[in-house]
């Protein structure tokens, strides 16, 4: 009896954030579905069709590929140097790194792109100083663009980790190695499966960020690096195309189904490998 | 059980009425302008009030115009609003200054019935088609609607060009030895990395109009817009293409020395950018002259109709007229204001010299392009 009081009780509790969610979250996706499905006021899956062909896709393609290389990268990138940061002995360094990764994680948007096209832009200081241009050194494409994500994005990442590198008992390893464990040991079959939900709740993170950029790659390279978002705003704010709302709003279905996907790998791989912190 | 539902219950009642009230336009006109509201919504010349000076009592009676996307660097929009403001003292909200043409058509849409709603939108010339064709727009005829040139408005009065120009190659002096003149000169070695466009073409009417342009230089037609992809493609392949939007700010760095861009912009860049050192330089390549107008129209739903209508009424006066010459543009009224020797002069002898006369692709011919350049844009320049 007191336990079922307690459940309903709770669940009134829920309530209000319940209802914020169906209105913030509901009503949007039903627009969204609504215009998705809707062409020219009947009902039709010509949108979705269109969005995933020709330069749609090319750009879904090169959002998927831009976010993937940036979350990989950024993630082991980060947990290194997280994990040099949570083993120094340097208490300053600590704090200075963990500081400055708070601050980094949130650059972004304009102003990054700002401070990275003053730097290495083809006018920028760094630029013009050594003549990079020269030889052949360009921040407008893929591989600069990929750069100034992973800016924001290591930070990131370590920001995720380092409480579960702490986590990580130094008893495990003395113990580990009084059992002859080597450190590789200790890493393949102690180390990282525990750190495993972190990283890969890190690796996720940093997929989402670089996937819904966009302000940053509107200010640094327009359209010559091909990215989903960038294509919503053409169709939806744009003074040439006519008549591609309904298509951004397919474009940002894929979206969805996209970081779903992504959520779909990440949830059971963490529920597996979280039984080792019961 | 219960409980659930109820929540359930509440959250899509709360859901729907939220929708209704976003879907329902308020029945009451905005404005506050009293009984003259609904003649002056549907008049369609100045005649409808009474004459000019009645339009003007109404327009004052209102006192407020709500203006949508006129950066005041562009075509002097600045002092063409400052001008409206000090002779009517009729106070001008000028929203989102660097919007797009959809940003305006979205805006009539969802503002439609609210007291911020735009009054008049200046738009893209497809825009202005496709709008009217939708029903957006209220018709009007200003008093000078004769000298306008056939072709250059929408019969019924939904919609007129109001102002227009040139593709040009804008170039910084300081930084270029020699200063492109053609788009067959973009394609030197010695341009590698500077030749920019003011944004993506498949966003930006310049850009998109610098394509097109591009196009006519390399073979293509109004009918084919591929040659221009094409041509951008190369210009990618050899270097030269430089992928920053332009904008007076990476003009002024020099982050983009050459740039395609309308001519009444670059022109005015140089003036400004001229007590800062940077020599800029204008030229309309003779081997693809690309002209266009943007066009005016008046929200059917505009919260202050009177002062709209005076709007229009005085940028295609020979005053309204004369200030965009001022900033470098070409007014719709130009030629017959040449005539009649109202065009200021010293202002027609400062606008970049063109030889012959401009010729407009059809709507449906600008609809093709889009179609194809959308599709093989970031193909062509992506990397």
């Amino acid at each position: 009896m007191h336990d079922s009081r307690t459940r309903s009780k709770s669940r009134w509790a829920a309530a209000p954030l319940l209802v914020f969610a169906v209105i913030v979250f509901g009503v949007p996706m039903l627009v969204l579905l609504g215009g998705t499905f809707t062409k020219e006021g009947t009902l039709s899956t010509a949108n979705l069709t269109e969005s995933l062909q020709g330069a749609y896709l090319t750009a879904l393609l090169g959002s998927v590929k831009i976010s993937a290389l940036v979350a990989v990268l950024g993630g082991v990138l980060g947990t290194f140097l997280a994990q040099a940061v949570v083993t120094s002995r340097f208490r300053a360094l600590r704090e200075a790194v963990l500081t400055a990764s708070g601050v980094l994680a949130n650059f972004g948007g304009v102003p990054l792109a700002f401070a990275w096209i003053a730097t290495l832009g083809n006018s920028g200081v760094v630029t013009t100083t050594l003549g990079l241009g020269q030889h052949g050194w360009s921040l407008y494409n893929f591989w600069g663009l990929t750069l100034v994500y992973l800016y924001f994005s290591i930070p990131l990442q370590v920001l995720t980790v380092v409480p579960a590198l702490d986590g990580l008992r130094p008893q495990w390893r003395e113990a580990a190695q009084n059992n002859g464990a080597s450190t590789w040991q200790f890493w393949r079959y102690v180390g990282i499966p525990v750190l495993t939900p972190a990283l890969l709740g890190g690796v996720v993170l940093l997929f989402g960020g670089a996937f819904s950029a966009y302000a940053t790659a509107q200010a640094m390279v327009g359209s010559t690096v091909p990215l989903v978002t960038l294509k919503i705003a053409d169709a939806l704010t744009g003074n040439v195309l006519i008549g591609h709302e309904n298509v951004a709003l397919a474009l940002s279905l894929d979206m969805i189904v996209v970081a779903g996907l992504v959520m779909a790998v990440y949830l059971p791989l963490q529920r597996r490998s979280a039984r080792w912190l019961r | 059980m219960s409980t659930r539902t109820a929540g359930l219950v509440a959250a899509l009642t709360i859901t729907t009425s939220v929708i209704a009230a976003c879907g329902a336009a308020p029945t009451t006109a905005g404005g506050g302008s009293g009984s003259g509201d609904s003649k002056a919504a549907s008049a369609t010349s100045a005649q409808d009030f009474g004459g000019m000076d009645k339009l003007v009592e109404a327009a004052k009676k209102e006192g407020r115009l709500n203006t949508i996307a006129l950066p005041p660097d562009w075509a002097n929009y600045g002092e063409v609003i400052k001008a409206f403001e000090a002779k009517y003292g009729i106070k001008i909200t000028n929203d989102n200054p660097d919007g797009s043409s959809q940003d305006e058509i979205n805006a009539v849409k969802t503002l439609k019935g609210q007291d911020r709603a735009p009054d008049v939108l200046d738009l893209g010339s497809a825009f202005a088609l496709s709008g009217a064709q939708e029903g957006l727009f209220a018709p009007y005829k200003v008093q000078s609607w004769d000298k306008i040139p056939d072709g250059q408005k929408d019969a019924s009065g939904a919609w007129y060009y109001d102002y227009g120009g040139y593709i040009s190659i804008g170039c910084d002096a300081k930084r270029v030895k020699t200063c492109p003149q053609t788009f067959a000169d973009l394609l030197k070695p010695e341009y590698k990395g500077m030749v920019a466009l003011n944004g993506d073409p498949t966003k930006a009417g310049a850009a998109f109009a610098g394509v097109y342009a591009a196009s006519l230089a390399s073979q293509g037609s109004f009918d084919d817009i591929q040659p221009g992809i094409d041509f951008f493609k190369k210009l990618k392949e050899n270097g030269n293409f430089n992928p920053v939007e332009a904008t007076p700010a990476t003009v002024e760095k020099g982050e983009t020395p050459i740039t395609l861009d309308w001519d009444y912009l670059q022109a005015s860049y140089a003036k400004e950018f001229a007590s800062k050192g940077v020599d800029w330089k204008i030229a309309i390549p003779s081997d693809g002259q690309y002209a266009n107008f943007y066009a005016q129209a008046i929200n059917k739903w505009a919260p202050h109709p009177a002062a709209a209508r005076l709007w229009q009424e005085f940028l295609y006066s020979a005053e309204g007229q004369n200030l965009w010459l001022k900033g470098y543009a070409r007014p719709v009224l130009l030629p017959s204001m040449q005539e009649d020797g109202s065009a200021d002069a010293a202002m027609v002898d400062q606008l970049p010299k063109v030889e012959g006369t401009p010729s407009f692709p059809t709507p449906d011919q600008v609809n093709k392009a889009k179609e194809v350049l959308a599709s093989g844009w970031g193909a062509a320049v992506s990397g």
